[in-house]
């Protein structure tokens, strides 16, 4: 149990190892760790990022779906407002249309009857005339009696 | 295992007893044939065992974290890597903690005190009579007598190592007190305290009184440390040797000599761990008063 020589020997391997261990032992060590610490750090900060931008996205797709909902509804309104318009008009288009043929009918009747209003005078014409040969037993001269013969006509 | 021929007061004389080389009086180099030539060598001395352990551990505490510090990546841990991470991270806190300068330097100091000094104290856990015993029968071999071939296995049971480890961090000591307080500042603070005046006769006066109180208080520091360290492990190494010489009383007495060496050496894990950790984290609170400006 002599103090000696040994004292300077172990405090020169306590200075070496120290050296060494400053030098090739701590900074590797405390760099990974480090980075460790970096890596996880950057991972959470990210799957944060992640959930926020879901949340963000939840809420941009319910937007969308809110908005879609409301134009759909728009768009059926519309469409049946169209549907409604459509069959008032397609009703109004077809009075127009039965009207008008009634109207065609009615004309196209008038002019069968003044047809044949005409063509009833001018047989009732001859009837008369015909009639009239009979009763006085000659032939009356149509030409000499052209005039008479039309306002008889005409008073039919 | 005390061989027959030896008595009690022998047995655990050889056991305290390193293996010294050095100088003869007469001049000639050679190692130390027993106490009275050791001393005898005075300064001009080595202790081959405790160097050739400290050594041999420093370099055994260097590789293994040599070897984890070339594999240590920011990836998952494993093993053996883990464990050295932990052990890193332990000092770290422990040098956040007390240490509030800034200096690269304590941390991986602290590493080296506390893992070197703990694999030297561990030392202390191997039976007592393993490796002296092994080493005597392999010098026997050479021819040498076995008598005289001694073999302290626990460097940490010799004051040299605790004190050349405590000077080491003496010196850091002043060197950082003289770099950051300045000559000036160092010397202010070894003579303005603890009494302290504000008339100029009086704080002359009061100089010497505070050098010779901060004086004895720094000085006390490295000799503290080291005797502390010391201390505990020659008391707990000393304990084993006596436990070891039940071994030689028979049977019965060899039982109980077994059953006690294993209940103090469970004890004396927490002794190894304990001063260690004392050591190093003492150390870091003096370096950090040497860093400390008034």
């Amino acid at each position: 149990m002599n103090i000696n020589l040994t004292l300077f020997g172990q405090s020169i391997a306590f200075i070496v190892f120290v050296w060494f261990c400053m030098k090739y032992i701590w900074p590797p060590i405390m760099n990974a760790l480090e980075q460790r610490k970096k890596t996880i750090a950057d991972g959470l900060a990210a799957a944060e990022r992640g959930k926020r931008e879901r949340e963000l996205g939840e809420q941009r797709a319910t937007e969308v779906i809110k908005g879609a909902k409301g134009k759909a509804v728009e768009v059926i309104a519309s469409a049946e407002k169209r549907g409604a318009e459509i069959v008032e008009q397609a009703k109004t288009d077809a009075k127009l249309e039965g009207e008008r043929i009634i109207t065609a009918a009615r004309a196209e009747i008038e002019q069968d009857v003044q047809r044949a209003r005409e063509a009833l005078r001018s047989e009732v014409a001859a009837l008369a005339t015909a009639g009239a040969e009979q009763i006085l037993g000659k032939e009356v001269d149509a030409a000499v009696h052209a005039k008479m013969l039309d306002e008889l006509a005409t008073q039919l | 295992m005390a061989s027959e021929n030896l008595t009690s007061t022998a047995y655990i004389k050889h056991h305290l007893q390193n293996l010294t080389f050095g100088v003869h009086p007469d001049g000639s180099w050679g190692l130390a044939h027993g106490a009275q030539e050791a001393r005898e060598m005075g300064f001009w001395a080595i202790h081959l065992d405790t160097m050739f352990w400290s050594v041999l551990l420093g370099c055994v505490f260097l590789w293994l974290f040599r070897k984890a510090a070339k594999r240590a990546t920011s990836d998952t841990p494993s093993g053996f890597l883990n464990f050295v991470e932990w052990v890193v991270e332990f000092i770290d806190d422990n040098v956040r903690g007390s240490f509030s300068g800034k200096n690269d330097m304590v941390a991986p100091l602290a590493l080296t005190l506390f893992v070197w000094i703990l694999l030297q104290n561990t030392m202390d856990l191997v039976p007592v009579d393993w490796i002296p015993w092994t080493t005597q029968k392999i010098a026997a071999l050479f021819g040498a007598d076995p008598r005289h071939v001694y073999m302290k296995v626990v460097p940490t049971t010799d004051p040299n190592a605790t004190f050349g480890m405590s000077f080491a961090v003496f010196a850091l000591m002043l060197y950082y007190s003289l770099k950051i307080k300045g000559p000036l500042g160092f010397a202010a603070e070894l003579t303005m305290q603890p009494f302290e005046a504000k008339n100029p006769v009086l704080k002359i006066l009061f100089m010497p009184v505070n050098l010779f109180l901060e004086g004895i208080g720094l000085l006390s520091k490295p000799v503290s440390l080291s005797l502390r360290l010391f201390g505990n492990l020659f008391a707990g190494e000393m304990i084993f040797i006596l436990i070891a010489l039940l071994f030689s009383g028979g049977v019965v007495l060899g039982l109980l000599g077994g059953a006690l060496q294993w209940a103090w050496a469970v004890f004396h894990i927490l002794i190894v761990l304990l001063q260690a950790f004392i050591f190093m984290v003492l150390t870091v609170v003096y370096l950090d008063m040497a860093h400390h400006e008034h």
